[in-house]
C-alpha cells in the first residue's frame, strides 16, 4: 500500500507499485483531469505537477511518490471557483475539443509558480512537450499570458 | 403524448398532428416549407421540450465535436423561444433520444440543425403565445414573451411551464412561423461562451473516456501486424492467469482482453501481444514513390466542370505544375473510447463517433441483430477532424461485451493502436496546366487531380468497422463511396472559386486503397485549395501581377472580393512592402464546397537558411459564413484550421514499410508543437445576418469551414514531409 497525497489529502492506494500514476488518478481516485494520451511521455495529455515540476503521470510509477505532493487540475478550483488559470483559459475560450487543455494548464501552473513573468519564449519553450491536435495554441499562449499578468 | 403536467416528449415517427394549435397562435406568413433537418423530421418535440418549470430541452442530432456546435444550437433555441439560456439542457446525437441527422461533419451543422431549432423554436413561441392568448382570452397581437414568460397587458401572465401542462408540443412544423430577426438579437450573433468549457478545464466528467459506470470492466485491443495478417497461433495460458483478467476473446483473428483495473488490461494486452503469432505478409505498396503508384491504380476517371472550351488556349503563355500530399491522419490527442453494455440482449454503446445511427446500423449487422437491439449514445471525445478510429472502438466495446453481459466495458485505444489503425487521408496529385492571355487574365485552366475516396465511414454494413474484418464472420474491408459534387470528396474544391472562362477539370477516383483511408477534415478541400492557389501565386509573378489584386481580377461575386479585400487590407498588403529577409508572404482564397463560406488568408512565412525549415509566422484571415451566430466560435476554428494546415503542410506524413504502418507515435508522426506557432492568427468573420424576408435556404449558415487554405513558398532542398513530396519545378 502507497499513501499518495493529492491536492492536500491523503489517499491510501493498493495495487501494483509499478502503476503509473496516471491511472491511479483517473481510476481510484476518480480524478478526471489528467488525461490518457499517448502513454508514452511524448503529449503532455496527463500533465499533473509533483511538488513544483510537471511530470508525465503516464510515466511516473506510484512506488516513487510517496511522501510527494501532487497537485493535479482538479487542485487548482472548481467549476464553481476556478483559479486564476482555469479563468485565465475560460476568459480566452482556450479550448476546442479541450482533451489537451487539462495538461496545458498543469504545465502552464508550474511555469507560473517558477516565473511569475515568463516572456513569450519563456512560456513557448516551457510548453513545448504538450500537444494540441485542435490548434489551440495561440489562444493558449493568451491566456498564460493573461494569468502571468494576474499573477505578477 | 399528451404527458399531464410534464410534456419533453420526443416523436420519431411522423404521427397524427393538431394543426389547429398552429392556427391558434396567429401565424399570418404565408405558407413555406421547413428548413434543414425540420424538413425530414418536422415534429416540433423531436426538438424541443419543455417540463412544467419551463426548464427546455434541445434536442439535435448532430454532435458536439469540441466545434462548439452545442453552444450555437443552444443560442438559436434561446433567442426565438425566448428564454434564458441557462434554462436549457441540450440533449446531442443519441439513437435513443434524438433524430437522426446522419454525420455531424461538412460544416453543415448549422444548416441542417440549426436551421431546424431555430424555426421549430420560433413556432414553438408562437403557439405558446396563442395558448397563452387562450388561457387569457385576448389577442396573441396584444401579448409580449421574454423568458419564458408570456405577459399581457395589465401584467397578467403565464409561464411556458403553466402553459405546456396538459398540452402536447407533438405538432408539425409548417416553416411559417416569424423568427426573431437579427436587429432584435440578444443571444444570437454574441460570442457566448462555450457551455462545455469550464466543466473540460475543471475536471468533470465530459469525455467518454472519463466514463465510469458502476461495475465497469477496462479493454484492450491486440491488433494483427497489419492489415492482412492471420493469426497462426495463440497460447492464452499465460494471459488468463494474470491478476485482474476477466476475460480474453479470440475471435477469428479477433484479439482483445478485459480486466477489472486498467493498469492489469495492459498489462495483460502485453502478454497477449506477445502470446500470438501471426502470419504477415508484403501488402503495402512501395513508399519511395506513392504518387507514380496512386496514378497508375484503377480509376474511374469523370471531367467534373467544363467551361467555355476549356483548357489552355493556343497562342496564349502557358504555365504548368503539379502538386503532391501524402497520407496525412488525424492524430487525435485522446485516442478512441468507446464503453458497451450488454445486458438483456441489448447493446447500448457510448461513443465519440460523428454519425450514432449510422454507426448502430453497422454494429447492429456486425453483431447480426435488428438495429433496435443496439443504441449508441454520442459521448464526446478528443477532437476527431473527421473519421479516426471513434466508431471502430465503439465495434470493440460492443463485440467485447457481448462477452461480459451486465458488465459496462471500456476499451481505450493505445497510442499506436490510433496512429496505425485509424482511417488515413488519401494521399493526392494534382497536374495543372493555365494559359494567360494578353491582357494577363487567365484565359484557359485544366486540371486534373488523383485521388482515393475519402468516405468509407459506418453506413449501414459492418465493414465499415474495422473489427469486423477480424471477427469469424469476416466483413471485407469497404468499398469507398463517392460523395457528389458541390459538397465533393478528393475532388472537394477541385473547381476553382474563380470565374474562368475556359476551364476544364477531370477527377480520377482511384478505386484501391491499400491503406485506409476515409474523411479527414475538408476532405479533398485542403489539398485542391493548396494546389490551385499555389499554383494562382504562380500566375500572378508570370502576369507580373500583385497576387491579391491578380485574384479579384478573377473574382465576380462580391462576397468574394470583400473577403479577399479585408484579409490583404487587415494584413497590410502592399506590393511594396518590405519583408525581412528570409521572409516570404502568400494569399489564398476559397469558397468551401464552391457554395458554403468565403475565406481569404494572408500569411507571412519564414525560411531558416541554414536548415530550410519554414516556419508561419503571422496569419491574417477574413471569413465570411453567413448568419454568424457565435462569432468567436468562429474564430476559434478558423485558427484552428491555420495552425492544423500548417501542421499538416510542414511536418506530417504517415510512414510505412512494405509490411506495416511505422508511424506509430509523436516522434515517428511529428506535428507541430509550441515553437512553430504563429506570432499571432488574426480572424476578421464579415457577419451577414440574413434578412427576415429572405429565401429560407438563404438562412443557412455554414458555422465554419473545416479547413483554410494556406500557401507556401518552399525553398530548394527543404527536407520537410511535403517539400519531399513535391514536384521538381
Ligand atoms: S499521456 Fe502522458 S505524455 Fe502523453
Ligand atoms: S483543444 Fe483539442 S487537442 Fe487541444
Amino acid at each position: 500500500m502507497i499513501t499518495l497525497h493529492v491536492n492536500g489529502q491523503d489517499h491510501a492506494v493498493e495495487g501494483d507499485p509499478a502503476t503509473p500514476l496516471l491511472y491511479v488518478l483517473r481510476n481510484d481516485l476518480r480524478l478526471n483531469g489528467a488525461k490518457f494520451g499517448c502513454g508514452l511521455g511524448q503529449c503532455g495529455a496527463c500533465t499533473v505537477v509533483v511538488d513544483d515540476e510537471p511530470i508525465f503521470s503516464c510515466q511516473v510509477p506510484i512506488s516513487v511518490l510517496a511522501g510527494r505532493r501532487v497537485t493535479t487540475l482538479e487542485g487548482l478550483g472548481t467549476e464553481k471557483e476556478p483559479g486564476p488559470l482555469q479563468k485565465a483559459f475560460i476568459a480566452a475560450q482556450a479550448a476546442q475539443c479541450g482533451y489537451c487543455i487539462p495538461g496545458m494548464i498543469m504545465r502552464a501552473h508550474a511555469l507560473l509558480k517558477r516565473n511569475a513573468t515568463p516572456s513569450d519564449d519563456d512560456i513557448r519553450r516551457w510548453m513545448q512537450p504538450n500537444l494540441c491536435r485542435c490548434g489551440t495554441h495561440p489562444r493558449i499562449l493568451d491566456a498564460i499570458r493573461t494569468a502571468a499578468g494576474r499573477v505578477s | 403524448m399528451l404527458g399531464g403536467a410534464v410534456v419533453v416528449s420526443f416523436a420519431m415517427a411522423p404521427r397524427a398532428f393538431a394543426q389547429g394549435q398552429n392556427k391558434a397562435a396567429g401565424s399570418t406568413t404565408p405558407a413555406a416549407a421547413p428548413v434543414g433537418d425540420l424538413k425530414a423530421f418536422p415534429y416540433l418535440d423531436s426538438w424541443l421540450g419543455i417540463d412544467a418549470t419551463g426548464r427546455v430541452t434541445v434536442f439535435s442530432g448532430k454532435a458536439e465535436l469540441g466545434q462548439g456546435i452545442m453552444t450555437a444550437l443552444m443560442q438559436c433555441a434561446a433567442e426565438q423561444l425566448a428564454v434564458e439560456p441557462a434554462t436549457i439542457t441540450m440533449v446531442m446525437a443519441s439513437t435513443a433520444r434524438t433524430v437522426n441527422e446522419g454525420y455531424t461533419a461538412g460544416s453543415d451543422s448549422m444548416n441542417a440543425s440549426g436551421n431546424a431549432i431555430l424555426q421549430a423554436a420560433a413556432q414553438l413561441r408562437a403557439v405558446l403565445v396563442g395558448w397563452a392568448a387562450a388561457d387569457l382570452s385576448t389577442d396573441p397581437s396584444r401579448l409580449t414573451v421574454a423568458d419564458g414568460v408570456v405577459t399581457a397587458p395589465g401584467g397578467r401572465r403565464r409561464s411556458y411551464g403553466d402553459l405546456v401542462q396538459g398540452r402536447s408540443l407533438h405538432m408539425k412544423a409548417d416553416g411559417a412561423a416569424d423568427l426573431i430577426p437579427p436587429p432584435q438579437y440578444k443571444i444570437m450573433g454574441r460570442d457566448y461562451p462555450r457551455l462545455d468549457i469550464p466543466p473540460k478545464l475543471t475536471g468533470a466528467p465530459v469525455f467518454v473516456q472519463d466514463m465510469r459506470p458502476e461495475g465497469m470492466v477496462h479493454a484492450r485491443v491486440v491488433r494483427p501486424p497489419n492489415y492482412g495478417a492471420t493469426l497462426t497461433s495463440l497460447d492464452l495460458s499465460g494471459v488468463a492467469a494474470l491478476p485482474g483478467v476477466l476475460k480474453v476473446v479470440h475471435q477469428g483473428d479477433y484479439l482483445a482482453v478485459a480486466a477489472e483495473g486498467e493498469y492489469q488490461a495492459i498489462i495483460a494486452m502485453r502478454a497477449l501481444q506477445q502470446a500470438a503469432r501471426w502470419q504477415v505478409s508484403k501488402t503495402l505498396p512501395d513508399r519511395t514513390d506513392i504518387y507514380a503508384s496512386l496514378k497508375a491504380m484503377p480509376a474511374t476517371s469523370q471531367v467534373i466542370a467544363h467551361r467555355g472550351s476549356g483548357g489552355t488556349q493556343p497562342g496564349s503563355r502557358v504555365l504548368q505544375a503539379a502538386y503532391r500530399r501524402p497520407y496525412v491522419m488525424h492524430g487525435a490527442i485522446g485516442p478512441s473510447c468507446a464503453v458497451a453494455l450488454f445486458e438483456a440482449g441489448h447493446t447500448t454503446v457510448w461513443t465519440h463517433s460523428q454519425g450514432v445511427y449510422p454507426l448502430r446500423a453497422a454494429i447492429a449487422d456486425m453483431l447480426s441483430v435488428p438495429e433496435d437491439a443496439v443504441d449508441c449514445i454520442q459521448v464526446q471525445g478528443s477532437g476527431c477532424y473527421g473519421h479516426n478510429g471513434a466508431d471502430d472502438a465503439a465495434a470493440d466495446a460492443a463485440l467485447i461485451a457481448q462477452s461480459l453481459p451486465g458488465r459496462p466495458v471500456r476499451v481505450q485505444w493505445m497510442r499506436e493502436d490510433e496512429h496505425g489503425w485509424e482511417p488515413y487521408g488519401s494521399p493526392m496529385v494534382a497536374e495543372v496546366q493555365a494559359s494567360l492571355g494578353r491582357d494577363g487574365m487567365i484565359d484557359g485552366w485544366n486540371y486534373e487531380l488523383w485521388s482515393m475516396t475519402f468516405m468509407t465511414r459506418p453506413a449501414k454494413s459492418a465493414n465499415n468497422l474495422m473489427p469486423a474484418w477480424y471477427i469469424p464472420a469476416r466483413f471485407g474491408p469497404p468499398e469507398g463511396a463517392e460523395i457528389p459534387l458541390p459538397s465533393g470528396g478528393g475532388d472537394r474544391n477541385a473547381v476553382p472559386s474563380y470565374t474562368l472562362a475556359n476551364e476544364q477539370v477531370t477527377y480520377h477516383y482511384v478505386k484501391p486503397m491499400p491503406l485506409r483511408v476515409s474523411a479527414l477534415r475538408s476532405l479533398g478541400g485542403y489539398f485542391n485549395v493548396f494546389a490551385i492557389e499555389s499554383f494562382m501565386d504562380e500566375l500572378a509573378k508570370a502576369a507580373h501581377a500583385d497576387p491579391v489584386a491578380f485574384r479579384l481580377k478573377h473574382l465576380t461575386d462580391p462576397r468574394a472580393k470583400a473577403v479577399v479585400e479585408l484579409a490583404a487590407q487587415k494584413f497590410g498588403w502592399d506590393a511594396a512592402q518590405r519583408l525581412p529577409s528570409g521572409h516570404g508572404r502568400g494569399f489564398a482564397y476559397v469558397r468551401y464546397e464552391t457554395i458554403k463560406a468565403y475565406c481569404a488568408l494572408a500569411v507571412e512565412v519564414s525560411v531558416d537558411a541554414a536548415t530550410g525549415q519554414i516556419r508561419l509566422r503571422r496569419a491574417v484571415a477574413a471569413v465570411d459564413s453567413g448568419n454568424a451566430v457565435n462569432p468567436t466560435g468562429i474564430k476559434t476554428q478558423i485558427q484552428g484550421c491555420i495552425v492544423q494546415a500548417a501542421s499538416w503542410t510542414l511536418y506530417e506524413s504517415v510512414d510505412y514499410s512494405e509490411t506495416e504502418i511505422t508511424s506509430r507515435d509523436w516522434s515517428s508522426y511529428p506535428i507541430l508543437r509550441f515553437d512553430a506557432v504563429p506570432e499571432s492568427v488574426e480572424v476578421h468573420v464579415i457577419n451577414r445576418p440574413a434578412s427576415p424576408s429572405s429565401a429560407p435556404e438563404r438562412r443557412a449558415w455554414g458555422r465554419r469551414p473545416r479547413r483554410s487554405p494556406m500557401r507556401w513558398r518552399m525553398p530548394q532542398g527543404c527536407a520537410c514531409a511535403t517539400c519531399r513530396s513535391r514536384p521538381q519545378r
